[in-house]
């Protein structure tokens, strides 16, 4: 099996190369964050981490309030997946184990409303946001998506497999009306689902940036991509230091990732080719 | 069990008075109702509306402060004859090309090895090529204007390295707009190889095994077994990366700029739109240039749609 080994060896080449590429970036972003900006102008581009992490950090600081910007971050991403995780979880419970009413065309509707393009509405949404006098506000940032379609269906179909019929109508003899169906027997079994949609929602309000740039005019309300982007556009010449922040923001993420990535990939996948 | 099939009251009710059931069975049903209504009360308000009402702004002059005065379809026909409004959606399309088709040819190759029986490690390499798509656009963009810059850039260097000339990545159109093909390319053939391979693995192996004995080449297999089977899939990464690309802002808004670079050659469509909204203050018009994309993406989107379908 000779031509075997060659084949597997040229096989593994190829896609270690694909991973090389994919995950340079990464490197070459931390590696400048901990170099001078004078030495990212000198050729032979430096290669390896120097030793000005702590200065170029300490200079993000004094530039952009990172730590507000953090803050606000972390506190936008984890209440909008809370909020998201509860309002879908109910509907999509709802749409997999009860029969009620106008439920088809219902469901239609939700399904129809994931094809509205965003953008088409984006001036109008402002709008509205500056009539309730919410521009400058997060709940203009955590509120319109509070409840989502994706989410729902997301949860529909796992439900829908996941909680047991038998349960259900044990709780029912016990006197459990619908909240506490909901909450005590169908919660607990939602928990996978419940992870992946907890784990895509925070990833993506973590880096939204349209619409926090739109919505957002105080510096001291900036969310971290709002920031970054200031950062770079100001301090263009400072490439160390908006690569120190650039590098702060993105590990969090990162670090998060690693940790559910085994199950989230997975998830996305059989999300796609599932029909 | 119970044997009373005439006076059993609510069967019998029904069948009187159908319309009237229905309601008793919703009301009923109130807590249920009362579960999905947070989704259907907020794309009213956040979704529905705000589409209605951009309508009405694409018929009015409006500045977003001062009052709004009705300006019949002049938005509109501005819209036809504005070059910028053109030259975005013709960067937006080159992008998209430049960015699709080295994509999700490299992700079906990336699928097609990370399948073979002799790789070990399978999952390690998936979250390698998935992480650049958790990654914030704005650090990708950040860290490929580095790659990319003019002088001192990292490909730059390289090429000089190897004899080449520089080149001013961000002087020219075909410079610029690669540069941001490159970042989508980066951020989203991971992600469509992972889907390409859950699309694989689907596929069951006796086919394969039948091919093979029938005298079938892997050239043979791959066109005649792989392709067909995985039409769905591709279908699924064809459509995605239309909407996606049809919607791409923030790659060139942070690497160029709000004017989309030298000569507007990355200025997309809905970097136009923000920027006649918000940095312009046109609010009639960028809602009119929003009705303008949503009709292209929509024609585009059909096109696309009966191309795949009938090639792949």
């Amino acid at each position: 099996m000779k031509s075997n080994g060659v084949k597997t060896m040229g096989l593994h080449l190829v896609l270690v190369l694909g991973v090389l590429l994919s995950v340079f970036p990464f490197y070459w972003l931390a590696v400048m964050s901990t170099r001078t900006t004078s030495d990212l102008y000198k050729f032979p581009p430096k290669m390896w981490f120097g030793t000005h992490f702590a200065d170029n950090v300490h200079r993000v600081f004094q530039s952009i309030d990172f730590f507000h910007a953090f803050f606000n971050t972390l506190f936008v991403a984890v209440v909008s997946t809370v909020l998201v995780l509860f309002f879908d979880s109910l509907a999509g419970f709802a749409f997999a184990k009860y029969e009620f009413p106008w439920k088809k065309p219902l469901f239609i509707i939700l399904l129809a409303t994931m094809m509205v393009p965003g953008q088409l509405s984006l001036v109008p949404s402002f709008v509205i946001m500056a009539t309730f006098g919410w521009v400058g506000s997060f709940k203009a940032l955590i509120i319109p998506g509070m409840a989502n379609a994706f989410g729902i269906f997301w949860i529909r179909q796992y439900a829908t497999g996941a909680v047991p019929d038998e349960l259900l109508s044990a709780g029912r003899m016990d006197g459990c009306g619908f909240f506490r169906l909901y909450w005590n027997v169908s919660l607990p079994v939602l928990r996978p689902a419940l992870a992946f949609l907890g784990a895509f929602t925070f990833i993506n309000a973590w880096n939204d940036y349209l619409w926090p740039l739109i919505i957002l005019n105080d510096a001291s309300k900036y969310t971290l991509q709002v920031a970054l982007s200031q950062l770079n556009g100001i301090y263009n010449t400072d490439y160390s230091m908006v690569m120190a922040g650039t590098f702060l923001a993105v590990l969090p993420l990162i670090v998060l990732f690693l940790f559910v990535s085994r199950q989230f990939i997975a998830d996305i996948a059989a999300g796609a080719v599932k029909d | 069990m119970q044997q009373t099939p005439i006076v059993s009251n609510p069967s019998n009710r029904a069948a009187l008075r159908p319309e009237h059931s229905r309601w008793r069975e919703a009301w009923k049903n109130r807590a249920v109702y009362a579960a999905i209504s947070p989704f259907y009360i907020l794309f009213a308000v956040f979704g529905l509306f705000p589409i209605l009402f951009s309508l009405y702004l694409s018929l009015q002059k409006w500045d977003g402060i001062g009052t709004m005065s009705y300006n019949g379809l002049n938005n509109f026909q501005y819209m036809v004859t504005d070059p910028l409004f053109w030259q975005s959606v013709g960067n937006t399309f080159v992008i998209w090309i430049y960015s699709t088709i080295p994509m999700l040819f490299l992700a079906l190759v990336i699928a097609f090895l990370l399948n073979s029986a002799f790789v070990r490690f399978r999952s390690a390499y998936r979250i390698a090529y998935f992480l650049p798509n958790v990654t914030s656009i704005v650090a990708v963009a950040i860290i490929f204007s580095t790659v990319f810059a003019n002088k001192y850039g990292l490909l730059n260097y390289m090429l000089t390295a190897v004899g080449l000339n520089s080149v001013q990545w961000l002087n020219f159109p075909f410079g610029i707009q690669t540069a941001i093909a490159s970042m989508v390319v980066w951020r989203w053939t991971g992600y469509n190889a992972i889907i390409y391979l859950a699309g694989l693995q689907s596929i069951p192996s006796q086919l394969y095994e039948a091919a093979k004995i029938d005298g079938a080449s892997t050239a043979q297999s791959f066109f005649r077994i792989t392709i067909p089977l995985l039409r769905p899939v591709i279908l699924f990464t064809v459509i995605t990366s239309t909407i996606g690309g049809m919607q791409l802002f923030t790659e060139p808004q942070v690497l160029v700029g709000n004017d989309g670079g030298v000569g507007n050659n990355g200025m997309t469509i809905v970097l136009y739109l923000y920027r006649e909204a918000f940095v312009n203050n046109y609010f009639g018009y960028a809602s009119a240039v929003g009705w303008g994309m949503f009709v292209i993406i929509v024609l585009f989107s059909a096109l696309n749609w009966t191309i795949t379908k009938e090639r792949a």
